[in-house]
């Protein structure tokens, strides 16, 4: 035997340890573990899977990568003729287009994020019921697809702060943990709804809707300062609250620190997350014959 | 286990719900279930005193089937080993575990070894990405390593011969380019278990050709295969070792020509069923295959051979097909009556024969399958009848009355010799 690996396998002393053991294949357990190690050994793949979204997110499109800056450009645009001009919506003293814009990435990055990984699984069927590999790469692909279009109408914010002489302060430091939340909040939501997804086509349906009432339950239009003190502790059960103030705070500096508010939406990303995963890797074992 | 072995299956067994069951299973069902879980578990802990898998036993069967059950064999390390079987006994599930696509519902299997696994060629191509895009992408998906990839991509671009496409988007490849390029980015997998599910079949005679040639490089490098494939030529040309599933057993591991041999001989068994089939819009009386002159069918005696059909329906512009199968259901000649003449409209119920006179019957002694199909040209409709009908042709002299191997194939010819000295 060792004769043979050595024949086969010139490099990569990785696989002879992987082959020197054997592998069971059993019936479904129920619960499982995670599994971050075989995650870790296939990010090769959650690479390729990314970089594919990205290269054919546009193309055959004659805007290109500006559709990344240009969705959230007119989001903002619409938001300040109607909740800034017309109905005079407060902004915390931040002029207002800046105010919903700096909201609106984080949102746009959550609401893609969302959407995508929802239904990821049910769109790569053809790969769920012909290969084998950890069925997390998928959503999680699909999640992380989001932060290129982020980080190209991140450029347009800077302009746009520049233009009303808004400088950020030490807090900047902080804004890679809001975006980290974000991702973490959809990918929360995502494994949920994707694993639903496929026995239930149902989910499809429902995530539209959903993403747009979860848009107004957010501050992105409006400052949770309009929401009773007493009650801001309860608003951060929606993480995106504790997601969006702190990026206003992190970025414009003017809005108070997310405190307690932001302490909960951790809470119950960890707790979304957690249970996702668990419910997910639950699952996945069915999913090649239910899809 | 032994580093001798490879694959080592215990009873493995796979249900697959059927039917409605699932269509009905609503969000409701689901949250009944889940409240009932626990109840569950408890029950089994104490059930599973006397037998683990009495909770599974009991269920009602009626709307699932076992794709596989209680299947259990070892392949030894090195073997190529073909897996044989009609549509539906278990073949592409039994690679579905083994590459931990699905989860068996009982037994195990231990596997000693890296595996790759290809049951579709081309899985997570895209369309508009290019060939080298491409080849990473599928590559990855695969399990092979970037490493890995950049290695053998040179490699891979010459077996697929698609060297000046390599950046054009794949959309724009001919099929034949596209599958030649998916093939061989699943061949350059370093792997030591290969599974390898009816992929033999595509491309060009020349390119499946050089599909064989690397299965035969693989196997000599001492890697294990294990091959689903309906091609009996190949799966006794490539494999040594042969597993036969019937209805999701297994029912015979041996000798890879054993298993073919017997395999073949069960499809006679079914091909000499009852002489009258149905189909949705024709009923066949008998297909009958005779030689005027003589009992028995003999290589460039006369022959006839005729299909005796009624419609079911009102067939406007009725049409047979007639083709005519090695046993291993090779498709060795077809004949059309459209090409020859055209028949007058047939009421349903109505008795027709219709068929071919041949001057010379062209097949060497053997055995041989006849296929036929009906159609109704008017509506288009064309039905193939579900079996094959067997004929023997026997051995008799042909030039010059020699014993003739398989070395002279199937159809004989006839020449006469050009010798200048």
């Amino acid at each position: 035997m060792a004769s043979i690996l050595e024949q086969s396998q010139p490099v990569g002393v990785s696989h002879d340890a992987e082959a020197a053991q054997v592998f069971r294949i059993e019936p479904a357990k129920g619960w499982t573990a995670v599994g971050f190690r075989e995650l870790w050994q296939y990010r090769e793949l959650l690479y390729f899977l990314i970089w594919r979204d990205v290269k054919v997110r546009y193309k055959q499109t004659a805007l290109g990568a500006a559709w990344a800056i240009i969705q959230p450009l007119f989001m903002m645009i619409v938001f300040s003729l109607f909740f800034g001009r017309l109905a005079r919506v407060p902004s915390d003293g931040i002029p207002y287009p800046v105010f919903s814009f700096c909201a609106l990435l984080p949102w746009q990055l959550f609401a893609h994020a969302l959407t995508e990984s929802s239904n990821s699984l049910v769109g790569n069927q053809n790969l769920i019921t012909k290969v084998y590999f950890p069925r997390l790469v998928i959503p999680l692909a699909a999640v992380l697809g989001g932060v290129i279009d982020f980080l190209i109408a991140f450029a347009i914010l800077l302009l746009l702060m520049l233009y009303y002489g808004i400088v950020p302060g030490w807090a900047i430091l902080t804004l890679p943990a809001f975006l980290l939340l974000a991702i973490a909040t959809a990918l929360g939501v995502g494994l949920w709804l994707s694993a639903l997804n496929v026995q239930y086509r149902d989910v499809r349906y429902t995530i539209n809707f959903l993403v747009q009432f979860w848009l107004f339950a957010t501050p992105v239009a409006y400052p949770s300062s309009l929401i009773p003190e007493k009650w801001r502790v309860f608003y951060g059960l929606n993480p995106m609250a504790g997601v969006v103030e702190g990026f206003r705070w992190a970025l414009l500096g003017k809005s108070e620190p997310p405190g307690m508010m932001l302490w909960v939406s951790v809470a119950v990303v960890v707790l979304l997350l957690l249970g996702g995963l668990y419910y997910f890797r639950r699952m996945e074992q069915e999913f090649a014959d239910v899809v | 286990m032994s580093s001798d072995i490879a694959i080592r299956c215990e009873g493995l067994s796979k249900r697959y719900r059927i039917g409605k069951t699932d269509s009905y299973r609503t969000l409701r069902d689901v949250i009944a279930d889940a409240a009932a879980a626990p109840f569950r578990r408890l029950r089994r802990t104490v059930s599973s005193n006397g037998n683990g898998n009495l909770a599974d036993s009991i269920e009602p069967t009626a709307n699932s089937i076992w794709a596989l059950n209680d299947v259990s064999f070892e392949i030894n390390r090195g073997d190529v080993v073909g897996i044989i079987g009609r549509n539906g006994a278990g073949k592409s599930t039994l690679l579905k575990i083994l590459s931990r696509i699905t989860k068996p519902t009982r037994g195990h299997a231990d596997i000693n070894g890296r595996v790759g696994s290809l049951l579709e060629v081309g899985t997570g191509f895209h369309p508009e990405l290019t060939g080298r895009e491409n080849i990473y992408l599928n590559g990855a998906i695969l399990g092979m390593h970037k490493a890995e990839i950049d290695r053998k991509f040179d490699e891979i671009v010459a077996f697929a011969e698609v060297e000046q496409f390599i950046d054009t988007p794949v959309k724009r490849y001919s099929s034949g380019m596209y599958v030649r390029l998916a093939f061989a980015v699943a061949a350059h997998m370093e792997t030591e278990i290969l599974l390898v599910d009816e992929v033999l079949a595509v491309g060009d005679a020349q390119f499946q050709k050089k599909c064989f040639s690397k299965m035969s490089q693989i196997r000599n490098q001492g890697k294990t295969i294990v091959l689903v494939s309906h091609n009996m030529a190949a799966v006794r040309n490539i494999c040594n070792q042969g597993l036969h599933l019937q209805h999701g057993h297994a029912v015979l591991q041996a000798e890879i020509n054993q298993v073919v041999d017997a395999y073949l001989a069960g499809t006679e068994e079914a091909a000499e069923g009852p002489m009258e089939v149905e189909t949705e819009n024709f009923v066949v009386n008998e297909v009958l295959i005779e030689s005027s002159s003589s009992p028995i069918l003999k290589t460039f005696a006369p022959c006839e051979i005729r299909v005796r059909f009624q419609p079911k329906i009102d067939v406007g512009d009725p049409g047979v097909y007639i083709g005519f199968l090695t046993k291993e259901l090779h498709r060795l000649a077809g004949l059309d009556l459209k090409d020859f003449t055209s028949l007058p409209p047939l009421r349903a119920g109505q008795s027709a024969e219709i068929g071919f006179s041949l001057e010379s019957l062209p097949f060497l002694a053997g055995s041989y399958r006849v296929e036929v199909h009906l159609k109704d040209m008017s509506r288009p409709l064309i039905e193939r009848v579900p079996r094959y009908y067997r004929f023997d042709v026997a051995e008799t002299p042909v030039y010059g009355g020699r014993h003739l191997d398989s070395w002279f194939g199937n159809v004989g010819l006839t020449a006469t010799p050009i010798a200048r000295v």
